[in-house]
């Protein structure tokens, strides 16, 4: 149990000493105290605890720690500094596009899906700047809402995109 | 609005007069982290007639709001400070708000019912008119001035044409007590002069929310705390025989490390000190249950309904409705059949609690801080004054789902082991314990004169009523609560929703009570039964129009019983485009065919309607919902932004109630235990929504969280019989239900 094992986390590298069974969920909440993935239904229905894995959307809740070893894990925390990668930024802004859109148009309510909806729209849009509204229902399936939220994210991933690709200043 | 909404400041440590208040960020602290505070030594309510129970003025001319009203994404902690900012002349920089705690907030009962604004501001607008009036006669004596010459901007008192004389808010009073009491008699400001009331302000809570750095009580983490978890028969059994532990095998986890088994009751919990260990422990322990009786499967639940005995009330009557159904020019009557549907908060419940000689601190997503403070007293066995809560935001609750349960389970295990404890329900628990919004049957006719005039209305509605208290309350003290079956129109049938809103002479309605005991745990699930009402009552008026060759909307205007119904009617109609045509008049023999449909209905208060546009498959039965226009006059919106959000978020969720959820159960148990066995409507098929806010600033405000999803049910359900001249008197319309209307009408029109 004392063994420790290394994971890129946001940029950086973290030792950490779960056992590598460990759901990555639980890892990133527990021992490295992370507040953006979150646990919702633990068997990879709801999308409460999407993280980028080498920019690829996954369920921590059902991802093994020793399976992201030696992988890129990028959390709602480090989204800014991902996007600013991504985009050749000089430096992380405050808050991915996505998430400025979010609140702009006042999307959330309770707020608990929104890890999920920030994480997959953010893949999206890197690998699809403009999607259209057919696409961004097809690619956001997978993250449920209980409040009813649905409209306004898609407002907001539209709003997102316009901006990401200079469409609208 | 491109800059984000300033993050609700910290202000931790206010110095107020020798007392130190504990500010509540959004941004959010763990409260066990935060300091001693002078309000906080005494366990609560503080006297409601006092100012200064209510907000308190800083020397940096900022104000602290207590309330007792909880922040559930709704946004009523924006709206409650719009009001109070109101009154002061203060701006929402200079107002934040208090967490909700036994020790320190008044006690507002539960944040239910749509409650916040409606009933929540009326107290807090006096407070602030009464601090405002202490305000002016101090600025008065100061500025040697009469008050009626002062004027107030941002928190500074000036002499009105000079506004070099002046003095702040917090120069007056910062950090001294009002020693006001609240009489009633102080001026509140005309709505004509409201400058910050009836602006949308974007949502205090949001930034942080966007940014990840909201603290929920999922992330509450606290020195030397250890994870727990509750182990619960999976999926529950019939009300009334509870959980009966025969045999618990130990042994079955030992392999785990450190993980424990804790007992009380038939309560069985686990601790770890890690939580996949606590997760694993509560997976695996080998726990044998007692049988429990028989119950009727959710395919056969609305009749032993039908059979049961039950307390029967009238809760309306008036006319002679039997005698005016004899001499009608036609008659529509329909039996119709709502599920048993959950709350299901899309993160499972969470409490943190620390339990030790000195008394009970519980951290809690609860909506009602005091009721769940009395709760934990008794199964702890403490007296109320020595537990305190505090609450902190969990996710979306939309009624009583498991956050006594977490709370308790919490708490028990803290005072078992002696360390602070951290409970997370698992999916399985929250989807297969909760308290569930119960199955409505329902027995409607009305009638029509020869010129389509309204004449008889006849509602006879049948259902259980609701748990008052938890699941772990009930194994712990080994006792069954005796449900709550009447005393409240969310639980007998409400006149309002059935009729009330057309004029109507001869008019009845009945509520049957059955039995809890053998079905299922029930509680108050957003807009409770509403949805059946809806579905219900104004299908019926919906035929009543089919059967005058009537425009359902013009029927509607015709035989509408107030303007203020009327006016939403009009507003979501205007919205849609509404053509006049009668129902189901251009059907079509394509496989995907189109319609629109249109209904009224509300909660207690306030005004909804809704129009909605839905696609049906005829050979899959699939119905979409592609748009919706919800209209909500809910008198004085003080932040119509909040409430297009919740006409956005009721209807969505009516959608998915309407078309998808319904609690599955075998003859021993809930089989609906997560997102695949209860499926709620998904991404790809959410409608576009149209809120429309009918403001009327000189009325009083009401509930603004659930008055439009009865009528949204309604305006669906019609919506598919304009597509498809097929009735569905049983939700949810799920493609299968639909296929069979469908076929069943197709054989009737070829007979």
């Amino acid at each position: 149990m004392a063994q420790t094992l290394s994971i890129r986390l946001n940029g950086q590298d973290q030792t950490v000493s779960s056992a590598p069974d460990t759901p990555l969920l639980y890892v990133l909440t527990d021992e490295l105290q992370l507040n953006g993935p979150r646990f919702g239904c633990g068997l990879s229905q709801c999308g409460s605890c999407s993280v980028l894995v080498d920019g690829i959307e996954m369920r921590a809740c059902v991802t093994p720690l020793s399976m992201v070893v030696g992988r890129e894990v990028t959390t709602l925390e480090g989204l800014p500094a991902y996007y600013a990668k991504q985009k050749g930024l000089p430096e992380a802004p405050a808050l991915h596009p996505l998430q400025q859109a979010f609140i702009d148009v006042q999307a959330i309510q309770c707020g608990a899906c929104f890890n999920g909806m920030t994480i997959k729209g953010a893949e999206l849009l890197a690998n699809n700047p403009k999607p259209s509204e057919a696409e961004i229902r097809q690619a956001m399936d997978g993250h449920l809402c209980r409040c009813g939220t649905y409209p306004r994210v898609l407002k907001a991933i539209q709003l997102a995109s316009q901006r990401i690709t200079g469409a609208t200043p | 609005m491109n800059a984000p909404a300033p993050i609700l400041t910290r202000r931790d440590l206010l110095k107020t007069g020798g007392a130190l208040i504990v500010g509540f960020s959004f941004a959010g602290v763990a409260a066990c982290s935060a300091p001693p505070d002078a309000r906080s030594a005494l366990a609560g309510p503080p006297d409601p007639s006092a100012v200064d129970s209510w907000l308190a003025i800083h020397a940096d001319n900022t104000a602290t709001v207590y309330f007792g009203k909880c922040e559930l994404g709704q946004g009523n902690t924006t709206g409650l400070l719009q009001i109070v900012g109101e009154e002061l002349d203060l701006d929402m920089s200079q107002l934040s708000a208090m967490r909700l705690d036994t020790n320190v907030t008044p006690d507002q009962g539960a944040t239910s019912s749509s409650s916040s604004i409606h009933r929540g501001g009326p107290p807090l607008r006096a407070a602030a008119a009464e601090a405002r009036q202490a305000l002016l006669q101090l600025a008065s004596v100061k500025l040697g001035e009469q008050p009626g010459s002062l004027v107030v901007s941002k928190g500074v008192v000036s002499v009105d044409g000079q506004p070099s004389r002046s003095v702040t808010y917090g120069e007056l009073i910062g950090g001294k007590r009002f020693d006001v009491k609240i009489t009633g008699a102080a001026p509140v400001k005309a709505p004509s002069r409201y400058k910050l009331v009836g602006q949308s302000v974007p949502r205090l809570d949001i930034p942080a929310k966007a940014s990840g750095q909201y603290i929920r009580i999922q992330n509450v983490r606290v020195p030397d705390m250890l994870h727990g978890r509750i182990v619960l028969p999976r999926g529950q059994r019939a009300y009334g025989s509870g959980a009966k532990v025969v045999s618990v095998d130990e042994s079955s986890i030992a392999h785990i490390d450190g993980a424990r088994v804790i007992r009380k009751g038939d309560f069985v919990g686990i601790v770890a000190e890690r939580e996949w260990d606590a997760v694993k422990a509560a997976r695996d322990l080998k726990v044998t249950w007692a049988d429990g009786p028989k119950l009727p499967r959710n395919t056969g639940v609305h009749e032993q309904m039908r059979v049961a005995k039950s307390k029967d009330t009238v809760m309306a009557d008036y006319g002679d409705a039997a005698r005016a159904f004899e001499g009608a020019a036609h008659v529509a009557s329909g039996t119709y059949f709502g599920p048993y549907q959950g709350h299901i908060p899309f993160s499972p419940n969470c409490a943190v609690a620390d339990v030790n000689a000195d008394g009970a601190l519980i951290q809690s997503g609860t909506q009602n801080v005091y009721g769940s403070r009395a709760e934990l007293a008794a199964v702890l066995g403490l007296a109320e004054e020595k537990v305190r809560v505090q609450y902190t935001e969990s996710s979306g609750t939309f009624g009583r789902s498991c956050y006594e349960d977490a709370a308790q389970a919490a708490a028990l295990l803290s005072q078992a082991v002696g360390r602070p404890v951290r409970v997370q329900f698992m999916r399985w628990d929250e989807h297969g314990w909760d308290n569930y919004g119960p199955a409505h049957l329902a027995e409607v006719r009305a009638a029509i004169d020869a010129a389509g005039n309204l004449i008889a209305y006849e509602y006879q509605g049948w259902q259980h009523g609701w748990t008052t208290r938890s699941t772990v309350h009930d194994l712990v003290l080994d006792v069954t609560t005796p449900e709550r079956d009447g005393g409240s129109n969310s639980i007998t049938v409400n006149p309002i929703s059935t009729g009330s809103m057309y004029k109507v002479p001869n008019r009845r309605v009945i509520s049957h009570a059955i039995p809890m005991e053998g079905l299922l745990r029930g509680a108050a699930l957003r807009s409770p039964l509403d949805l059946n009402y809806g579905f219900a009552s104004e299908q019926t008026i919906d035929e009543l129009a089919y059967a005058a060759k009537m425009d359902p909307l013009e029927f509607r205007r015709k035989n509408i019983g107030g303007q203020r119904w009327l006016d939403v009617l009009n507003a979501a109609a205007k919205a849609a485009n509404w053509t006049p045509r009668v129902a189901a008049s251009s059907l079509s023999d394509a496989d995907v065919v189109t319609g629109r449909g249109i209904g009224i209905a509300t909660h207690h208060v306030s005004y909804g309607a809704a129009v909605a546009e839905v696609e049906v498959n005829k050979t899959t039965g699939n119905i979409v919902v592609k748009r919706l226009y919800g209209a909500l006059d809910c008198g004085l919106a003080v932040n119509p932004g909040l409430v297009e959000n919740q006409i956005v978020g009721q209807m969505v969720q009516t959608v998915s109630r309407m078309l998808k959820e319904e609690v599955l159960f075998d003859e021993q148990s809930v089989s609906s235990l997560d997102w695949a066995t209860y499926p709620i409507l998904r991404f790809a098929e959410h409608p576009e929504v149209i809120p429309i806010v009918v403001q009327r600033l000189e009325e009083p405000s009401t509930g603004a969280g659930e008055e439009v999803m009865g009528a949204t049910a309604a305006a669906i359900a019609n919506a598919v019989f304009d597509a498809t001249g097929a009735r569905l008197r049983r939700y949810p319309m799920t493609p299968g239900r639909a296929k069979q209307a469908i076929a069943e009408r197709t054989n009737r029109a070829s007979l």
